[in-house]
């Protein structure tokens, strides 16, 4: 597998009118991505494995959280470039995430959700 | 002048390259074809929703009346509201984005011009397919609202192209929402920082995210009331744990984001309107500003208002009672500076501007009685009355139409290049004024005496029926304004285009600066902006006592049209959007009738985008 | 999805590509529908009135499979960005069908877990959990079909010539989407899967 490293400025903020607008953020190597995978796949082990000990309630719900929040971030920063590119398409994205997750945790705490589990 | 290409591309089929006859239209991708098909559509579902209306409130004219049937007043009533909020309210707003977002901030079109077509025509579809319901067995019978597990368990077809309507015409609307919000953040022309964006644009933008985070929710709640319709799943069925009071949560998440859907294109209107015909600058603009975005957060934090019979408690009831209180303030913030504005001003008060200062001070009375629900002992005795009707008729209605016939007499010599009469306008707005307030005011007096809302019928003992008639009245009075409004657009259509001056309100907004109406490019030269209000500080300076002076034309810095012009490359027309579109209507009806339908209203949809994706956006 | 390079449009205000922001705030708005999604299940949990229950026809073995295999698939896709970013288009045609035929193998994996559930009596009408799993699943699948016929389409367009000038990007584009509906998988597989139900419905 090549390994092709792409070293340029991050972005800036808006070019002069003439240049078309150019991708030029930091590309993480082919090298980086695959030790984002396995790290990707130990997480997932490891909630596996979590699912199968003898850990029950909230330090079980916990623990798989941390682990799925773990590789949320992962995914969107690095896959998904979140972590290289403009500002904005992550605030753009992180209003979508943390309002849904708010909203609905909202509704979820009406329900008393919690008292159940 | 300025040359135009569009040249026709390699593709499956040969592209469409027509841009003028009446098969253009079909094929179009320009903003203000799109914005002018969107406002026809909706007017004439304006009129289809007054129909409804007229017919519910002969109905209510006398007590114990036959005129309609309970299972008719239901649906009658049900299609009244959906047809005036997703038919009429939403796609006016979206012609009125459509037509000028664009020229506001000095673009060329919006930022994805085919999506632009495809959200018209699924939504014309959409309209169309939720209509047809009445030769299908029924329509819609549910309320707009569409509560479970009534929704759920309804016999017949109605709540099922319910259910199906709302989630084709909500495709059109996120698809549009997203199309808008990107043509703000990325196309303005130079120098048009957000800040010196006109209001109009920002409310636009407040919206279009409103609507993208507003509509999967209530997307969920109609595929789990289709779901447990067409194929018996749980999720609203108590006898198996569902949670009716799920459906309510998820709708009113939406619900209420949606009302100020309906209201900040309204609240933009009057922001545009006012300055232009007091002479003077929006008082306050970066709080007009704010508090639109205010609005639209602190709306997503006040849904349970619309739940609070519904039994959740008094932590959920007050902590939302406090909320909804907490967001009538951003809305008086906007309220007293619209005064602001108004106060020692040179006051013009031609149709346009009597049509703002009635719709700001109706919306108030509405926003007034609306305060008296945030307070929760008080809702009890309101809720589900004729006082709830009153309220959202006079801020939506007194609000969001009044605004729309503002915003018709501003900008029809800039659509149309021609004036609608001026006198008739002004003997219009005083019907509507006057027809509007007999209609709506009783119901206040109604809701409080005791009438409820969605009954077919009341009887004469309740003593409420000279109300009743009222209003009934009223609702004829205005059927007459709008009746007068057609007959003035028919007579100005009918003659001519020909503005004698391209700025016939002396305005102060870039879509001002070019031509009424505009050439297919907008602009021969994209203008750059130096400040708010661009089109006004090129006209006027001030002299040193303060005083507006006009600037000669030519010495304003005003970009003239290059001699023999570069050539603008627009994007061309294409029939893939509306090839896209037929699918979901036939998903729709797959759905209720055959899975091959389904099949083929997939493939129809898979097909149509492939088609898109081969085509070039722009001609080479 | 031939990128706008040569019209007028190309001068943005933020500097940042239209087809960019628009794919976020789309991804954006897709949170609040599986949340809503994701919040029927939770809130249902444990409600059923009668079973199969998840315990009964839960496999997390086979079902882990099904996880590695998507992420796996995420991998593949920014290795075909990679490429397609040095111009080695043959090797992101390469990555691109690794990416779709992964997908395939999770979209297989899930019809086989879906008809051995049916076969255990559990379907969408059964009971709340038929409901909210196959609901939830259901749009997921349908969002993960929809990504494998992109793949297949950017690897047709390639092949073609017709996959703009710039093909790193349309392949960009169609990557936020596959990595998004692996990171929703990535919250369904813990959510519905890992996280234990209770005890059913009325039992001790």
């Amino acid at each position: 597998m090549s390994s092709t490293e792409h070293r340029t400025e991050p972005d800036t903020a808006a070019p002069p009118r003439d240049t078309p607008s150019q991708h030029v953020a930091y590309h993480p190597s082919a090298r980086e991505y695959i030790r984002v995978g396995l790290l990707l796949v130990a997480l997932t082990s490891i909630e596996v494995m979590l699912s199968y000990s003898s850990l029950t309630g909230v330090k079980l719900i916990a623990s798989l959280f941390l682990c799925t929040i773990i590789k949320f971030v992962l995914v969107v920063g690095y896959f998904m470039h979140l972590k290289f590119d403009n500002g904005r398409f992550s605030r753009v994205f992180a209003l979508g995430a943390i309002g849904a997750f708010t909203l609905y945790a909202v509704v979820l705490l009406m329900f008393g959700v919690w008292r159940t589990s | 002048m300025a040359t135009v290409t569009v040249t026709p591309q390699r593709g499956i089929l040969r592209r469409p390259m027509a841009t003028t006859g009446w098969w253009s239209w079909f094929t179009t991708v320009d903003h203000k074809k799109i914005g002018i098909m969107y406002g026809i559509s909706s007017f004439l579902f304006f009129v289809l929703g007054g129909v409804e209306a007229l017919l519910i409130r002969s109905q209510l004219a006398k007590p114990s009346n036959t005129l309609l049937n309970a299972d008719q007043y239901n649906q009658i009533f049900t299609m009244h509201g959906l047809t005036m909020i997703f038919l009429f309210v939403m796609p006016m707003s979206a012609a009125f984005f459509n037509y000028l977002i664009p020229l506001m901030i000095g673009a060329r079109d919006v930022a994805f011009p085919r999506l632009n077509a495809l959200s018209f025509w699924v939504f014309l579809l959409g309209a169309l397919f939720l209509n047809s319901s009445w030769f299908l067995g029924g329509a819609p019978d549910g309320g707009w609202f569409g509560y479970a597990p009534l929704s759920t368990t309804d016999p017949g077809n109605g709540m099922t192209f319910y259910a199906l309507g709302l989630i084709i015409t909500g495709v059109a609307s996120t698809v549009g929402a997203i199309n808008l919000a990107i043509t703000v953040i990325n196309m303005r022309a130079p120098g048009m920082s957000l800040f010196r964006m006109p209001p109009f644009v920002w409310m636009g933008l407040v919206v279009q995210f409103l609507l993208a985070f507003s509509l999967p929710i209530i997307t969920v709640a109609l595929f789990e009331l289709l779901f447990d319709r067409r194929w018996d799943t749980a999720f609203f069925d108590p006898t198996r744990g569902g949670e009716p009071l799920l459906w309510q949560h998820m709708f009113w998440l939406f619900g209420h984001p949606e009302v100020y859907i309906l209201i900040l294109p309204a609240f933009g209107i009057f922001s545009e309107i006012l300055p232009v015909f007091a002479k003077k600058p929006l008082f306050g603009y970066q709080f007009v500003v704010f508090s639109g975005i205010a609005i639209g957060f602190i709306g997503f934090g006040v849904w349970v208002h619309h739940m609070f019979a519904a039994g959740l408690g008094p932590v959920a009831n007050t902590a939302f009672g406090i909320s909804t209180a907490i967001i009538a303030v951003p809305t008086g913030v906007k309220i007293f500076n619209w005064m602001g504005t108004l106060y020692g001003g040179d006051l013009h008060l031609d149709p346009p501007m009597l049509f703002a200062i009635g719709g700001i001070a109706m919306f108030v009375v509405g926003g007034l009685s609306g305060v008296t629900h945030s307070i929760v002992p008080s809702d009890y005795q309101q809720t589900d009355t004729y006082y709830i009707v009153a309220h959202f008729h006079y801020v939506l209605f007194g609000g969001a139409i009044f605004a729309f016939f503002a915003a018709f007499y501003y900008w029809w010599p800039k659509v149309f290049g021609r004036m609608l009469p001026q006198r008739w306008g002004k003997v219009q707005f005083w019907i509507l004024l006057i027809g509007f307030n007999l209609t709506f005011a009783p119901m206040h007096i109604l809701g409080l005496g005791g009438m409820i809302r969605r009954e077919y019928t009341y009887p004469a003992s309740l003593g409420l029926t000279i109300w009743n008639q009222m209003a009934s009245v009223g609702a004829f009075t205005i059927a007459l304004s709008v009746l007068l409004f057609i007959i003035l657009v028919i007579r100005t259509q009918l003659k001519p285009a020909g503005l004698e001056n391209d700025d016939p309100w002396d305005a102060r907004t870039v879509e001002w600066m070019t031509a009424s109406p505009p050439p297919p490019y907008n602009f021969e030269e994209i203008p750059t902006v130096h400040s708010l209000d661009e089109f006004w500080h090129r006209k006027y300076a001030e002299d040193e006592t303060g005083r507006l002076v006009r600037v000669p034309a030519g010495a304003s810095g005003e970009e003239h049209p290059s001699a023999g012009g570069h050539s603008i490359h627009l994007p061309s027309p294409s029939f893939w959007p509306i090839v896209v579109s037929l699918g979901f209507p036939i998903l729709g009806y797959g759905v209720l009738y055959s899975w091959w339908l389904v099949a083929a209203g997939a493939v129809v949809i898979v097909v149509g985008l492939t088609g898109w994706a081969l085509e070039p956006s722009v001609a080479d | 999805m031939a990128a706008d390079v040569h019209s007028e449009i190309e001068y943005t205000s933020t500097g940042l590509r239209s087809t960019k922001l628009a794919m976020w705030l789309f991804l954006a708005s897709e949170c609040l529908l599986f949340g809503g999604l994701i919040t029927a299940y939770v809130l249902y949990r444990g409600q059923s009135t009668s079973g199969p229950y998840p315990q009964d026809v839960f496999d997390i073995g086979y079902t882990s499979v099904s996880s590695f295999v998507l992420l796996a698939s995420s991998l593949t896709m920014v290795l075909s960005h990679n490429a397609a970013l040095a111009r080695d288009y043959a090797r992101m045609r390469l990555w691109l069908l690794a990416t779709a035929m992964l997908g395939l193998c999770f979209v297989g994996g899930q019809v086989f877990e879906f008809t051995s559930f049916f076969r255990e009596g559990l379907t969408i009408h059964t009971n709340l959990f038929g409901s909210t799993f196959f609901l939830l699943t259901g749009f997921h699948g349908v969002h993960v079909t929809v990504g494998i016929l992109m793949l297949l389409m950017l690897v047709a367009f390639s092949f073609r010539g017709s996959l703009s000038d710039e093909p790193a990007f349309p392949v960009e584009m169609v990557g936020l989407y596959w990595h998004f509906v692996d990171i929703v998988w990535i919250v369904i597989f813990t959510v519905v899967y890992l996280i234990p139900a209770p005890a059913p419905h009325g039992a001790v």
